[in-house]
């Protein structure tokens, strides 16, 4: 433990403090409402990182893990009464299970075929839920009776579910686990020759990031009451969205989904109380503008500049290891 | 008595074209092995083919008793087999501690110890003015070195060199050539891949010279040099 | 029997002007190396040009066509040189971002197409748009019949351009190796633009052949970057053979699912027969032709 280290967890206190007094000076439902999105979008891209940003394996169907978790709230109360807040147990395991036979057939492939195959896989899930009309009410969705609808409650819920992910992620990526992760996103024989069997590591990086997921796919049910596979299956504005979130804020490192997601979620609700219907038209220049000129997010970005002006070696562009070798 | 390392009739095909012909030969433990041959000659295929990132077309190899052919590639590690890549790959965005720090996970969980025993490694490889670079910005000989010391790092009993000194300025060849000694005075037997012969003649112990996948010579240093198939092979028809 | 060969012959119809788009994507997946997810965009948009030709000035579609195929081969060539080229000099921890700046080029072009036709459905009628021809019992619709022939057509010229021009082998060589085209004189930046500007055009061409068929709609490119897909796989990547064997093979399955299967699970069985492919039979078609003459 080194004073940079200490400083880390000193900031992560103060930030959560923040968060947790902020229902308090911001009372307007709609921004509450913007703020549990943002945490939403937070939960799932720092589930995204893990194994796309560390592990390198870039999924482009996390709409999947997200939508059965999802489902899994929805349909316990449909189907056996519940209260959907069973799923919040339910889904991420849900999740991660649907996982398991996910990661055996899509890590046998390597790089744009994997995010294809995922692509595929994300789709099959929709097509699926949209088809099996007895089990899952098909294209007309489900709908559930929330009972309790206090802004304030979700907010701390989601914040609760969020804080979880990233501790969770954080102690993952900063012991054993974490080296090994980033060592087959960087050069997949080279690992392979220190003995690290890259198959089970790229497992052991999906499963997390399913199962959390899943939990803040549970958890959005719980709060929006109302899905359908369309919403939570969806390809581009779930799983491509989460990919964009996550480049935004910074690849790899562990403020960058969360950064992401509040500056995303933010822009996104801008343009479309200020442009109208070219709201999506500004949103896709950007996210080309951010692919082209800063690919490594917010976070990697700064990072180089940073190195630009103080040509400091520790900093390493889109964290990686840096934070951990800082330590 | 079971020997060291050995590979019994190692045969690999491509397709229609055979890389590795019928190679058998063994390394005692301390040796400095060395094979050299022409461009294309096999030499790459053999180290991919002990270190199991190919299967073997068929033939046995042996290392410790153990019979490796069937193992899936990252136990090979486990057994005690480094490897370095003929085409560097260092983890680009990792620091040169945290390369190192990935190979000495193999035996510890702990990032204490992991990182205790990568810097002394660090430290007998000379890397340490480089420790907090990140990989991709190092020039070709630190990266070279960086390999060893990743390799050392899973503490192998068998470290697999591939040219380690191709590309390098004579001087640099020197600390090359220094280093893979001082490794080998740490009780590590090494087998060496090399095309440059000079290289070869002065550290090997004993050299297999092989051509288009076969055995041309195998013995000391000077037995080889004087052969003639080897002479032909490096020089031409003309020279023999 | 007769619904059967009837359907199968659509599908073969069909199957062509999708290989025709799919040529468009293993062309430019094969000399750049990336996964274009704005190619059903591409279609989208020349659909659109030659709507536009023929509701504003009275073009018919087949000629309007031309139109857009210039139009797109221009855009092609602008998203190549400013955005998807620019990528080879930035550092990404994460290579897939090429694909990424793929699907906001789609996410720009779908808005922006929606922006000046809203999401409306529109179609193109022409006084040929729904004759039929009577052929031992089957019905067979002229504009498909046209399409499939111009479709062949224009994969044959293709075929002559790569194999005679100096241009086309440049475009093959580079896709073979670039390293190797780039020793031996060729301009590989003006390659890749010219590939991906025919690449759209190609694309243009199998769109405007399928308007008189299909509703136009804003989103309809995420339709054809799928297909494309499948196909591409299907066919073996970089291969203009194995596309439109990927081509015929995806219409006719299409036609036979829509026919005997339920229009819900057709799009399943789609997916599942693209993963299997990628899974199993990672080189398309065309490998299970190589193992076959080995």
């Amino acid at each position: 433990m080194n004073k940079i280290k200490k400083l880390n967890w000193l900031f992560a206190l103060l930030v959560l403090l923040a968060a947790i007094a902020v229902p308090w000076v911001i009372k307007a439902p709609y921004h509450l409402h913007i703020l549990i999105l943002v945490m939403v979008w937070a939960t799932i891209g720092t589930a995204w990182n893990l194994l796309g940003g560390y592990t390198g394996q870039v999924s482009f169907g996390h709409a999947a893990f997200f939508g059965v978790g999802a489902y899994a709230a929805g349909l316990l109360n449909l189907h056996y009464g519940l209260s959907p807040w069973w799923g919040m147990a339910l889904g991420p395991v849900v999740a991660a299970l649907a996982a398991l036979p996910i990661g055996l057939i899509c890590f046998r492939l390597r790089g744009p075929y994997f995010a294809l195959a995922m692509l595929a896989l994300g789709e099959i899930f929709r097509l699926m839920f949209t088809n099996l009309t007895e089990f899952t009410n098909g294209a007309k969705g489900v709908l559930i009776m929330p009972e309790i609808t206090s802004k304030m409650f979700f907010y701390y819920v989601g914040l609760t579910v969020l804080v979880v992910t990233l501790l969770v992620t954080y102690l993952i990526v900063h012991s054993k686990i974490g080296y090994y992760l980033v060592s087959i996103r960087e050069d997949q024989d080279a690992a392979t020759s220190l003995g690290i069997p890259t198959t089970f590591y790229k497992n052991v990086a999906l499963l997390p990031s399913a199962f959390f997921t899943g939990l803040a796919g549970a958890f959005y049910m719980n709060y929006v009451a109302f899905i359908d596979p369309n919403i939570v299956f969806n390809l581009s504005n779930v799983s491509v969205m989460v990919i964009l979130v996550v480049m935004m804020g910074g690849v790899a490192t562990t403020w960058g989904p969360t950064i992401g997601a509040g500056i995303y979620i933010a822009l996104g609700e801008y343009f479309r109380a200020t442009l109208g219907s070219a709201n999506v038209l500004v949103f896709g220049i950007l996210v080309c503008l951010i692919i082209m000129f800063m690919p490594n997010g917010i976070i990697g970005g700064l990072e180089t500049l940073k190195q630009k002006f103080f040509r400091s070696g520790t900093g390493l562009p889109g964290g990686g290891n840096g934070e951990v070798l800082r330590s | 008595m079971v020997k060291f390392f050995e590979a019994k009739n190692v045969v690999k095909r491509f397709g229609g074209l055979t890389a590795v012909n019928n190679l058998s030969f063994t390394v005692s433990q301390g040796e400095i092995f060395g094979i050299i041959g022409p461009n294309g000659s096999g030499k790459t295929t053999l180290f991919n083919l002990i270190s199991r990132f190919f299967p073997v077309t068929s033939g046995e190899i042996h290392f410790n008793g153990q019979q490796l052919e069937n193992l899936p590639a990252h136990k090979i590690c486990n057994q005690g087999i480094g490897r370095t890549f003929q085409v560097v790959k260092p983890l680009r965005r990792m620091t040169v501690l945290g390369n190192v720090m990935a190979g000495a996970f193999l035996h510890t969980s702990s990032m204490g110890k992991a990182r205790t025993k990568a810097e002394e490694i660090i430290d007998f490889c000379g890397l340490t003015q480089f420790k907090d670079s990140e990989a991709k910005s190092l020039p070709i000989a630190v990266r070279k070195r960086l390999e060893i010391a990743r390799a050392l790092a899973t503490e192998p009993k068998l470290l697999l060199l591939d040219e380690t000194c191709a590309g390098l300025n004579p001087r640099e060849s020197e600390q090359a050539i220094g280093l893979i000694k001082r490794i080998r005075d740490a009780g590590v037997t090494i087998i060496i891949i090399e095309h440059v012969m000079k290289v070869m003649m002065g550290i090997s112990d004993r050299i297999l010279a092989i051509n288009f996948g076969s055995q041309i010579a195998l013995g000391s240093p000077q037995e080889v040099a004087r052969h003639p198939e080897v002479i032909k092979a490096y020089l031409g028809e003309d020279h023999a | 029997m007769e619904l059967l060969s009837q359907t199968i012959i659509c599908g073969i119809l069909l199957g062509g002007m999708y290989a025709l788009i799919a040529i468009g994507m293993t062309l430019i997946m094969g000399v750049m190396n990336i996964v274009n997810l704005a190619h059903g965009a591409l279609v989208m948009v020349g659909m659109y040009v030659t709507y536009v030709c023929a509701q504003e000035f009275g073009v018919d579609p087949y000629l309007g066509m031309f139109v857009a195929m210039l139009v797109l081969f221009f855009l092609g060539c602008l998203i190549q040189k400013f955005m998807i080229n620019r990528l080879v000099e930035v550092e990404s921890i994460l290579p897939e971002n090429q694909v990424l700046l793929t699907v906001g080029i789609m996410l720009v072009l779908t808005e922006g197409i929606r922006l000046i036709f809203k999401s409306d459905y529109r179609s193109v009628v022409t006084s040929y748009s729904s004759d039929t021809l009577y052929f031992s019992g089957m019905a067979i619709s002229v504009p498909m019949l046209t399409g499939f022939f111009i479709a062949m057509l224009f994969t044959f010229l293709l075929h002559l351009f790569l194999t005679r021009t100096d241009l086309g082998k440049s475009i093959r060589a580079t896709a073979q190796d670039r390293d190797a085209a780039v020793y031996m004189g060729i301009n590989a930046s003006k390659i890749t633009m010219i590939t991906f500007g025919l690449g759209a055009a190609l694309a243009a061409a199998g769109g405007s052949l399928l308007l008189p068929l299909f509703y136009l709609w804003p989103d309809i490119g995420h339709l054809f970057t799928a297909k494309s897909f499948i196909i591409t796989i299907l066919g073996g990547l970089g291969s203009t053979g194995g596309a439109i064997v990927g081509g015929l093979i995806l219409g006719i399955a299409e036609s036979l699912g829509a026919t005997y299967i339920s229009m819900g699970y057709k799009d399943v069985v789609g997916l599942v027969i693209f993963l299997l492919v990628l899974l199993f039979l990672p080189g398309g078609v065309r490998s299970l032709v190589k193992r076959w003459q080995a």
